[in-house]
């Protein structure tokens, strides 16, 4: 693991040009919080660092097989238990045990109870929890504390404490003080506007004389 | 894979939806043909093969466009393509779920409607043989159209009409192995061609529908 | 210096555009041209078939409307590889163009087929396998188009449209055998269909060969035409974001 690296990468969605030469590294048990108004491409970019699409330009090293992606959407079936859900994830990741992943967001309780009568904070917890399963190094992690009381926002921050602590990389959108050591990244100067055209304005369509 | 296809199932059956309905729609269609054309044996037991076919592909049509949906929607397809498993393998597990809670029920309750339609009686093993044989083919085909049409607002319409076509040759085959079992005649050939569809499905399809599914998600 | 040469470089939109401008008149005067002479000349300089009479000079409709049906699905299925092998823009757009050419053919071949059907066999439609085959491609080509029309981001929808197509064409050739097994006793050999040109005299012949030329040349200036306008469609919509932009 040599650490998450982008080299002058753009992003676009909907065939938008957002985001453009964005370049950052991000070293083995460090941290980055990309901050930056809505709308401005921070869960397209994090989908870009994922994998999940492809950059209009540029580099990320190393490939997907090292992320876990954490999103709003947290992929969890309403009607399968907490234990079901994270068993089966943990399964696919390979790894043995959700006892840990368990205990870690305080989940042992509600092991047995359906997803969809968890309340909001335990939902997210319980996505939260699907991070540690997947044993991978890097996360990244799309509005993390969205509706998690000062608790579990404190234990949230320190799960991602531990993970940096095993030599892993985090990378957070979010505009929440999460008490973590981390480098701060301000997508606005990377933003596309007509004025820079983007990566070669992004289209060829737009390229060349009118007819 | 064995993963993603056990947690599809429990949760068909967990939801119900999916599960009764497409059978419980059989039952209907199969019900109003004797409206349609008549109660008389006759008119109805040389059109029994065919009625049942496209009762069950019209059937097996129903929940296809929750195959991927439901997933897109909650985050699981995200998840499930950053996951360790390859999308080919996401795609035939999903067809496969698809085929244990649509067709395997489809092909086991063909007989007994069949009885509605008097099918005369060596017809019914065919029927179900021609079943087994061919709905997984159109599991794998919708799941195909399903991955196309899964980022899409009204994709349940525009799903029925990609996939349809493509059902041509399984209804094809697949009919005439149980008309021709329901009146004794040889059914080697359209039953190895049919066979054969599937088989093709089985190993090209998964293919196209993780190439649809990548383009789908970004 | 060779790649400038090379056949791909007309793959860029602004290349494109300049090469085929002052080349579609010329298309498109050729085309009326052939089209004109080989309908005059078959219609009205050839003789009666000795058995069908008059109504067998709506082959010059009908075989060169069906050729033209299939390969415009063969021009969509390797423009949508080179899209999807090589992603060239023009490449997917010529696709998306040749779509409504295609299934324009392919409706009057349907149509010429079951006038010619009507007097032969007595009625308008029958489900010969030839026939069949051609409705199912009618289908295969209004999939493909909505398809086209159901996805707003234009790569995503080249994208999936190319998959289709692939699948598609596989799955055409499939029903093609799968009709022909289902309802091989109706047909009535060459007589009736598109072997017809090996069964007709050299006086039908030539002038057939007059009208597909014909169609072959106003379906390309009919594809390049509608490609011109997808290209300007795409130019629009890249420079209206352009300008939201700045």
């Amino acid at each position: 693991m040599s650490g998450l690296v982008a080299s002058d990468l753009a992003v676009a969605r909907g065939g938008v040009p957002l985001l453009a030469g964005v370049t950052f590294d991000v070293a083995p048990g460090r941290a980055l919080i990309l901050t930056g108004r809505n709308g401005i491409g921070k869960t397209t970019l994090l989908r870009t660092l994922a994998g999940l699409q492809p950059p209009l330009a540029g580099r990320v090293a190393p490939g997907g097989e090292h992320i876990a992606y954490g999103a709003h959407a947290d992929g969890m079936k309403a009607t399968l238990s907490v234990a079901e859900n994270l068993g089966f994830w943990a399964t696919l990741h390979g790894a043995g045990d959700i006892a840990p992943a368990l205990a870690a967001f305080d989940l042992d309780d509600l092991r047995d109870r359906a997803a969809q009568h968890l309340s909001a904070g335990q939902r997210r917890r319980l996505g939260l929890a699907r991070m540690l399963l997947t044993g991978r190094d890097i996360w990244l992690l799309d509005e993390p504390t969205v509706s998690l009381d000062r608790a579990s926002v404190a234990r949230f921050a320190d799960a991602v404490r531990a993970h940096l602590g095993r030599g892993g990389i985090a990378v957070l959108a979010t505009h929440v003080e999460l008490g973590i050591e981390a480098k701060g990244l301000d997508l606005e100067r990377y933003r596309v506007t007509g004025a820079t055209g983007g990566p070669g304005g992004g289209d060829i369509f737009a390229e060349g004389a009118v007819e | 894979m064995i993963r993603i296809l056990s947690r599809d199932v429990a949760l068909a059956v967990r939801a119900g939806g999916g599960f009764g309905l497409s059978l419980a729609f059989f039952l209907i269609v199969v019900v109003l043909v004797p409206f349609g054309v008549g109660p008389e044996t006759a008119v109805l037991a040389p059109i029994a093969p065919g009625i049942l076919w496209l009762g069950a592909l019209l059937a097996c049509l129903l929940s296809l466009d929750r195959v991927f949906a439901l997933d897109r929607e909650d985050g699981a397809l995200d998840l499930l393509a950053t996951a360790p498993v390859p999308l080919e393998g996401v795609a035939l597990a999903k067809a496969g779920a698809h085929w244990l809670t649509t067709g395997l029920p489809l092909s086991l309750a063909a007989p007994f409607l069949a009885v509605l339609l008097g099918l005369p009686a060596p017809g019914h093993l065919w029927l179900a043989v021609s079943l087994l044989v061919g709905t997984p083919a159109l599991s794998l085909i919708g799941t195909f159209g399903a991955a196309l049409t899964v980022g899409l607002k009204r994709g349940g319409l525009l799903l029925s009409l990609l996939v349809l076509p493509l059902y041509v040759p399984t209804l094809i085959f697949g009919a005439d192995v149980a008309r021709r079992g329901a009146e004794g005649l040889a059914l080697g050939p359209p039953l190895a061609l049919l066979g054969a569809v599937t088989a093709g499905c089985v190993a090209l399809l998964p293919f196209a529908t993780a190439a649809a599914l990548r383009v789908s998600l970004r | 210096m060779q790649t400038e040469m090379s056949l791909w470089s007309y793959a860029n939109p602004t290349r494109f555009m300049a090469t085929t401008r002052p080349l579609l008149p010329w298309l498109s005067a050729l085309a009326a041209a052939c089209l004109v002479v080989g309908l005059i000349w078959g219609f009205f300089f050839t003789p009666d078939d000795y058995r069908q009479g008059s109504t067998v000079k709506i082959i010059y409709l009908h075989v060169p409307s069906a050729l033209m049906a299939i390969n415009a699905w063969f021009m969509m299925l390797v423009a949508s590889l080179i899209w999807l092998i090589r992603r060239h823009h023009v490449s997917a757009l010529a696709a998306k163009a040749a779509a409504p050419v295609g299934v324009t053919m392919t409706l009057v071949a349907l149509v010429t087929g079951a006038v010619w059907g009507s007097p032969m066999w007595g009625t308008w439609w029958a489900w010969d396998p030839r026939l069949t085959s051609f409705l199912i491609l009618f289908l295969f080509y209004l999939g493909y188009m909505a398809l086209w029309a159901a996805i707003e981001d234009p790569d995503t929808a080249a994208d999936l449209t190319s998959v289709l197509c692939v699948v598609g064409s596989v799955f055409a050739v499939l029903s093609r055998y799968a009709v022909n097994f289902w309802n091989q006793g109706l047909h009535q050999g060459a007589s009736l269909s598109l072997d017809a040109e090996e069964n007709v005299a050299d006086v039908f012949y030539f002038p057939l060969l007059v009208c597909i030329a014909g169609f072959v040349l106003l379906f390309v200036a009919l594809v390049l035409a509608r490609t011109r306008t997808e290209i300007r469609a795409r130019r629009l919509h890249a420079l209206q974001l352009r300008e939201r932009m700045a």
